[in-house]
């Protein structure tokens, strides 16, 4: 068994067995995307050297450094890494449930469904307080999620079919989207549509506040189902052969999908294709084990929307590019490459 | 105590029933090969008998208890099944295949324990595989992909294993091989086999039981020189057929009489399919 870490402590209490490449690739992802966080903070219309900018992480900066860093840069850069790695983990869970590599939350509107619960709930309740949007957000996606189930999975669809039918959920859910913003009052349609493009312009330290716990804890609950969801990706009667309680599994986790879709929409709106691509990133180099796939496309879905938001900031200064538009611009092709090699499944 | 016992048993899709009020007992420590026409309800039986089907009516039987009311995984650590055609996900290796094979015996704090690795370790030499185990299932040829799902088996460590065609889409050496490896797992651990066959020849080579599956029911089973006869082969097939040995083996062996190739009926004996076949001729050249 090389290539793995066996740990077996507390004599018969516990065992694991751990793939050592996965470990490094994570920990190098890791230390990427706190690399670019750090180059992202300096960035801007006032430049900050990386070295300031740690001594600012640590506490150590000046006053007018530590203003700019802390209070107007970092929150961006913090929920940038939350949605991230809320949508790569939704992305990993979805393909790896559906056995569909075409599968994300944003293709088959799932994502569509929270932006509705999301804009209606904007526009309706607008003095509930904002705390209230991603569980809101995490209802619509569930919506959606359980039509889509009853519509397509019943039977084993064919990946296209479920797609097909993903995208019809998408258009449906954005001609409400667009029905709303219209009978809205003007004040509030602005502000709707640019949250609708997959932007994280002007967030601020309560909107990370906000996100930290749904994604930390829902990732968390979806790790600890890492064996789960390992099995399902062999098809349900090696699962049911081997004595896991496929349906009972797909459910929750499909919830937990649904959660990390609400939580990543609430605040960043649709930010296409990135619940795509990381974890078939995450797949292409460390393989589809989802206990090591889960947390490496959490770190390289945050490191994506890092990269996409500095350019989205940089490239068209002093105009602020939604990180969604960017985002589209390298996950849209990606997505009819794989719609290509699948074509004859 | 038999491993596996159906009572009563009423299958079915819908409102067709595949199989209906059927009492079967699959023998401990033997090899048992399904046999059937296309559709006639084998593998439906195989799978139930694995509780991955539901049955309408009746019970299946695990060493003489109820399967529908034990716990899945207890059930799993007894019995294991190899579905027809599984799909691995890609860059799935070999090893993280078989590795899977534990699940029963794994929780969340113990996901590697010394007995896993041992399993593990010996369903790979079982099959051959050790050098290939971190080669990407994906990649392999059709043979040791099917020896990779046979090793996930394995490793579950059950005393019955089901097999739903295990040799389908291989050539003849890859089916003669996982068949070999399929024996000498009998053999030497005594484990139960049960499997869907459709070559005939080798169902009768490799089963200590036959059971032909038609008509809803079972047609006839037992030790393959007693049950193997023209007669069956006409009813479960609706084919012609002469049975002479294998002259290797001594086992039952069927040749089909073929209902377009004409003139060979002329040596292969005087069966009433002789006349027929003669009278097809007769009214081609009229």
């Amino acid at each position: 068994m090389k290539g793995y870490l066996t740990l077996r402590p507390g004599k018969r209490l516990s065992s694991f067995h751990l793939h050592r490449k996965s470990i490094w690739v994570t920990v190098a992802a890791a230390i990427a995307t706190l690399a670019v966080a750090v180059i992202s903070l300096g960035m801007g219309e006032m430049k900050v050297s990386p070295l300031d900018v740690l001594k600012v992480l640590i506490g150590m900066g000046d006053e007018q450094n530590t203003l700019l860093v802390q209070q107007f840069r970092m929150p961006r850069v913090v929920v940038g890494m939350l949605v991230g790695a809320s949508l790569a983990g939704a992305g990993a869970i979805m393909q790896g449930v559906v056995r569909n590599p075409l599968a994300a939350p944003d293709i088959l509107g799932v994502s569509g469904g929270a932006s509705v619960a999301a804009v209606a709930f904007l526009l309706f309740f607008e003095t509930v307080s904002i705390k209230w949007l991603p569980p809101v957000a995490f209802l619509g996606a569930t919506l959606i999620m359980f039509l889509l189930y009853a519509l397509a999975w019943k039977k084993g669809v064919t990946p296209l079919r479920l797609v097909l039918i993903g995208v019809g959920i998408k258009i449906a859910a954005s001609a409400v989207v667009t029905m709303l913003i219209m009978f809205s009052p003007f004040l509030l349609q602005n502000k709707a549509i640019l949250w609708l493009t997959g932007s994280i312009y002007g967030v601020s330290w309560a909107d990370a506040r906000m996100i930290l716990p749904w994604t930390i804890g829902l990732l968390l609950l979806a790790a600890l189902m890492a064996r789960r969801v390992n099995i399902q990706q062999l098809g349900d009667d090696i699962s049911m052969s081997v004595g896991s309680t496929v349906q009972r599994d797909r459910f929750f986790l499909l919830l937990i999908c649904a959660a990390l879709t609400g939580t990543a929409v609430s605040v960043g709106g649709e930010i296409g294709f990135v619940a795509l691509l990381a974890p078939h990133i995450a797949k292409q180099l460390i393989g589809p084990s989802f206990g090591s796939a889960l947390p490496l496309s959490a770190f390289i879905g945050a490191l994506i929307v890092l990269i996409a938001d500095l350019i989205a900031r940089m490239a068209f200064t002093p105009i602020d590019v939604p990180v969604g538009v960017f985002t589209s611009a390298v996950g849209a092709p990606f997505f009819i490459y794989l719609l290509y090699r699948n074509r004859n499944r | 105590m038999h491993a596996l016992e159906t009572r009563q048993l009423t299958l079915s899709y819908g409102e067709r029933n595949i199989i209906e009020s059927l009492d079967l007992t699959i023998p401990r420590g033997k090899i048992t090969v399904f046999i059937g026409s296309n559709g006639c309800g084998k593998s439906t039986l195989l799978r139930s008998l694995a509780r991955l089907l539901k049955p309408k009516e009746g019970a299946i039987l695990l060493d003489g208890e109820a399967i529908a009311k034990r716990p899945t995984k207890e059930v799993a650590k007894r019995l294991a099944i190899l579905p027809q055609g599984p799909v691995a996900p890609e860059g799935l290796t070999v090893l993280q295949l078989v590795k899977q094979g534990r699940y029963p015996h794994q929780s969340w704090l113990q996901q590697w324990s010394e007995e896993d690795e041992k399993m593990v370790v010996k369903a790979l030499e079982a099959t051959q595989l050790t050098a290939l185990a971190d080669r990407a299932v994906d990649s392999l040829s059709g043979g040791q992909r099917q020896r990779a799902w046979i090793a996930m088996t394995l490793a579950q460590g059950t005393e019955t294993i089901l097999l739903d065609e295990p040799t389908t889409y291989l050539d003849m050496s890859h089916q003669i091989e996982i068949l070999d490896l399929l024996y000498d797992l009998n053999q030497t651990e005594q484990r139960t086999i049960v499997m869907v066959l459709h070559d005939l020849n080798l169902a009768c080579r490799y089963a200590h039981h036959i059971v032909a599956v038609h008509n809803q029911s079972v047609f006839a089973e037992g030790n393959p020189h007693d049950v193997m006869n023209e007669e069956l082969v006409r009813h479960v097939f609706q084919m012609e057929c002469q049975i002479t040995r294998d002259p290797i083996y001594d086992t039952p062996m069927c040749i089909p009489f073929s209902k377009s190739r004409l003139g060979a009926g002329a040596t292969a004996g005087s069966s009433g399919a002789n006349a027929e076949k003669e009278e097809q001729k007769i009214a081609v050249h009229a």
